[in-house]
């Protein structure tokens, strides 16, 4: 390379020589292309004219003219065949020229090149890039870009019509808004994209407004889908990605948004028909659709609510009203609730992706309608007695291992829209006690797995009495087998019966009433020597004996042959009288037992008025009363060898709602002094809520019962009303 | 200052026909107020010493020309509350004792806002007799019959707002008051 200094008229003749015969080759004229000899020697032109000290540096010249050179070339050559053209034919030669003026700028960089390096950071200058861009835009762009952008809404808009376009034309044009832009995609949302959302808006109005009329919720939907998928590929075969979030955003509001009252509530179509008829794939379509649009879901998850909740509701009702005996009915209720249940999380899962909405939808209609069985039982009662169907011997033996479990898990989970939990607590519990207690238990590993099923869902001290009373029953087997070992090893001590005793922790099983029965003697020895037992293994525990709970074999030794009895012990304790008498009265009998007058009752009317009349009663009334007069009846029969004759147990419930009542009244005033103790101030109404979420997972307290023992705490001195604010409390330390 | 002998329910009769004031009349509880007499139907020698001082009477003529003047004092917002408060405290007979029965409220609110407040105090004393809930009343919730009476407009009960703090009787009474006008 020459490094010398170079005069500007010759310089620039070098170089205006190469632009001519750019322009030349841009004109598609035969030229040659330039050789890389040919290219440098252009490059080191422009060098020469630059890499010089004044007043041979001609830099800001060599600026100017690479301005000017554009400048003259776009308005000679590249502007005139813009005009009179329009629609696809000015885009289409619009993008012509845009491809032209690149190569332009392009190759004049090449050449100018040097510029670029030093005296454009110099002087602060747009680069020579910028420059051939801001040519464009100014002498190209600026003209036109009001046609151009109306015939690429046009092009779309006769390609929603279903007319196939040159997408890659639109491509190119659109490149050219973005390109002009230079960096910021400003003229492409200001000179395009605005107006094309504005008109893809209108387009889709006016397509909405007529479909909305036409055509039932799922037809509408399927249009609505099409619309969005087009739109997408819209997006990726010519738009900006920028666009897409804008676009969606507008189609949506056009078509679901404006119109989702009329759509969901079409009379014979919409949500509500959907459900009813079971329509999952469309309901699935609806949730796709609504589930981006912010509060999209909140009448659809609440349609569903009021669906549920109705469906429930008359069922419930239509049971109630049916005349089935009432064990059976109550069954029949649970199990259609849990039929119900299973259809419609279902739908929660498959069709509504498990969203957070309409989980809570369901929970709360099943909240709403499983509360109230219209019956005298309550729900909490009813599914208590429901597992105990399903758990005890005999109730289940056709079902599989499998149904059995999977209806105890179903059963389980309606324990969470139950709002008495507690009350359901303390009646399976009395439950799991008979079947405990009286061997009535089918399965252990079913018992065993709802208990871990109720721990799961409610928590561990739901269940930690109930395991509690599951180990007893286990170490009670262990105690027994070490009782026989004490017994063969105290021969004079064995009471000459058989007797298995079961320990029962008290907290564990339910409160029972312990009664002062006058046992016969014999029973009296295995208490007596069970007690001896007992205290060689622990001197620490007080053992009381419940004797209702038992359960005793005699041979009853009748004139025709011996049969095994197997009745309570309270029963066994009122046959013994007979052996040492023969005929005693209703009162004899009260003397010696020791009973109370409504137990005596109960207890001779199983054994002489029942099925199995063991004793005789005169007079042979069908009730007990307190003037009759028994006698062992030795002319009983039955084909049988062994029968149990049964005890109807007292009816615990009125007990049981007492017993949890009370229970509840404790919890609820431990909640206010907790809350109180921690917050110190706290106004009433928070109080309450704070109460009811605390007790949340066990029950839901009446409000009126938290007001009552705000104020028995009051009594107390535990709370006091602020002087200032009737409606705040302080705590009393 | 006499000699009658105020250590008993006797004396303080006494002192009634002396005034000329029926010993159930609520002039003697403001008496009583104003000694801050502390034992119902008692006056010590000290709480009466103390009381005509405050009063600045020292005989019994004198003393019953100050009664009109007692009520007034006694009627004052910033003494009433007061009052109503030492009432019901001035029911509590027994040591330890923090609630009083149902009659002897209904006597005592006669007698304290009967004349201020005769329509609240007739249905409440009504019902205070119907129902079962209660055999006493506390405190809390004496004071709250005054606040009751002052605020909640009567008999249409439309500013009465059950989930705010108010005591459960007076929900309870609210509701009974709704159920007998509809």
């Amino acid at each position: 390379m020459e490094s010398k200094t170079i005069d500007f008229e010759r310089g620039w003749d070098h170089v205006y020589k190469g632009i001519k015969q750019l322009r030349r080759i841009l004109e598609g004229l035969p030229e040659p292309l330039f050789t890389s000899g040919e290219y440098v020697m252009l490059y080191s032109t422009v060098y020469n004219m630059c890499a010089r000290n004044p007043p041979h540096n001609y830099s800001q010249q060599l600026y100017d003219k690479y301005r000017e050179v554009l400048e003259e070339y776009i308005t000679s050559t590249l502007s005139p065949s813009l005009r009179g053209k329009r629609d696809e034919f000015l885009l289409r030669e619009l993008v012509k020229i845009w491809v032209n003026h690149k190569v332009m700028v392009r190759w004049l960089s090449r050449f100018f090149n040097y510029l670029d390096r030093y005296f454009v950071d110099y002087r602060s200058l747009p680069a020579l890039n910028e420059v051939g861009m801001t040519c464009f835009t100014d002498l190209v762009y600026r003209e036109v870009q009001t046609n151009i952008k109306d015939a690429a809404i046009v092009l779309i808009g006769k390609e929603r019509e279903g007319d196939r376009i040159d997408c890659s034309l639109l491509k190119n044009v659109l490149d050219i808004f973005v390109a002009v832009g230079m960096g910021s995609m400003e003229r492409y949302e200001d000179d395009f994209e605005a107006d094309m959302l504005r008109d893809t808006g209108a387009y889709y109005s006016r397509k909405a407004s007529s479909w909305i009329e036409e055509d039932s919720c799922p037809e509408y939907m399927l249009k609505c889908e099409e619309c969005l998928k087009k739109e997408r590929d819209r997006v990726f075969h010519y738009l900006r990605s920028s666009s897409e979030v804008k676009l969606i955003e507008k189609v949506q509001h056009e078509l679901l948004v404006t119109y989702i009252d009329r759509l969901l509530e079409k009379e014979h179509s919409g949500c509500r028909a959907l459900l009813r008829d079971d329509k999952a794939d469309d309901l699935s379509r609806m949730y796709r659709l609504y589930c981006k649009i912010p509060r999209g879901l909140d009448p659809v998850a609440d349609i569903f609510k009021q669906h549920v909740t109705a469906e429930g509701t008359a069922l419930v009702q239509a049971i109630g009203a049916a005349s089935n005996a009432p064990g059976v009915q109550e069954h029949v209720l649970l199990r259609k609730i849990i039929e119900l249940h299973c259809k419609y999380m279902a739908y929660v899962t498959d069709c509504f992706q498990n969203h957070n909405l309409f989980c809570n939808a369901l929970k709360d209609a099943f909240k709403v309608f499983c509360n109230n069985t219209g019956t005298d039982s309550s729900s909490a009662e009813l599914l208590a007695t429901f597992c105990d169907d399903i758990l005890k011997k005999g109730g289940s033996e056709k079902l599989s291992d499998e149904a059995i479990e999977e209806t105890l898990e179903n059963a389980v989970k309606l324990l969470a829209y139950i709002n008495d939990r507690d009350l359901f607590a303390e009646f399976y519990r009395k439950k799991l006690a008979r079947r405990l207690l009286f061997d009535r238990s089918a399965n252990d590993d079913h018992e065993r797995s709802v208990l871990s099923k109720l721990k799961q869902q409610c928590g561990e001290q739901f269940t930690s009495k109930m395991e509690g009373m599951v180990t007893d029953i286990t170490l009670s087997r262990e105690n027994h087998a070490a009782f026989e070992d004490y017994l063969r090893s105290n021969s004079a001590a064995h009471p000459g019966i058989d007797l298995t005793v079961t320990i029962l922790t008290t907290g564990f099983w339910p409160s029972y009433k312990p009664c002062n029965l006058n046992l016969p003697t014999e029973m009296i020895k295995c208490v007596e020597v069970f007690k001896g037992f007992y205290e060689t293994k622990t001197k620490h525990k007080k053992l009381t004996w419940i004797y209702s709970l038992g359960t005793c074999n005699l041979s009853g030794m009748f004139d025709q042959k011996t049969i095994e009895l197997v009745v309570s012990t309270h029963q066994a304790a009122v046959l013994m009288l007979f052996n040492t008498s023969d005929r005693l009265s209703y009162s004899e009998i009260m003397d010696q037992l020791n009973s109370t007058h409504e137990d005596l009752v109960r207890l001779l009317h199983s054994l002489s008025c029942a099925k199995y009349k063991i004793l005789s009663k005169q007079p042979d009334t069908k009730t007990i009363s307190r003037s009759d007069y028994f006698e062992f009846n030795s002319k009983f029969t039955n084909k049988l060898r062994r029968i149990k004759i049964p005890l109807p147990p007292v009816d615990e419930k009125k007990k049981i709602v007492e017993d949890v009542d009370k229970d509840r009244r404790y919890a609820i005033d431990a909640a206010i002094v907790r809350v109180m103790k921690t917050r110190k101030v706290l106004g009433y109404q928070q109080l309450v809520s704070e109460c009811v979420e605390q007790l949340s997972q066990t029950f839901k307290p009446d409000i009126k019962a938290i007001k009552k023992q705000i104020e028995d705490l009051i009594t107390r001195e535990f709370l006091e009303r602020d002087e200032e604010n009737p409606n705040t409390f302080k705590y009393l330390a | 200052m006499p000699l009658v002998c105020l250590s008993s329910p006797e004396g303080i009769e006494a002192l009634c026909s002396d005034l000329g004031v029926d010993y159930t009349d609520v002039r003697i509880l403001m008496l009583a107020w104003k000694l801050k007499a502390e034992k119902q139907g008692y006056f010590t020698q000290d709480e009466w010493q103390t009381g005509l001082k405050a009063l600045g009477v020292d005989s019994l003529t004198k003393l019953k020309k100050a009664l009109p003047e007692l009520e007034k004092e006694v009627e004052e917002p910033s003494n009433y509350e007061d009052f109503y408060i030492y009432a019901f405290q001035y029911c509590l007979t027994e040591e330890k004792q923090k609630s009083v029965d149902i009659e002897s409220i209904c006597e005592l609110l006669n007698l304290v806002l009967g004349v201020q407040f005769r329509p609240q105090v007739d249905s409440l004393v009504e019902y205070l007799k119907v129902q079962n809930d209660y055999k006493v009343i506390n405190a809390d919730q004496w004071i709250n019959f005054l606040r009751f009476c002052k605020e909640i407009s009567f008999p249409d009960l439309e500013n009465y707002d059950a989930t705010q703090a108010w005591p459960l009787i007076l929900d309870n009474f609210v509701e009974w008051m709704r159920e007998k006008q509809s």
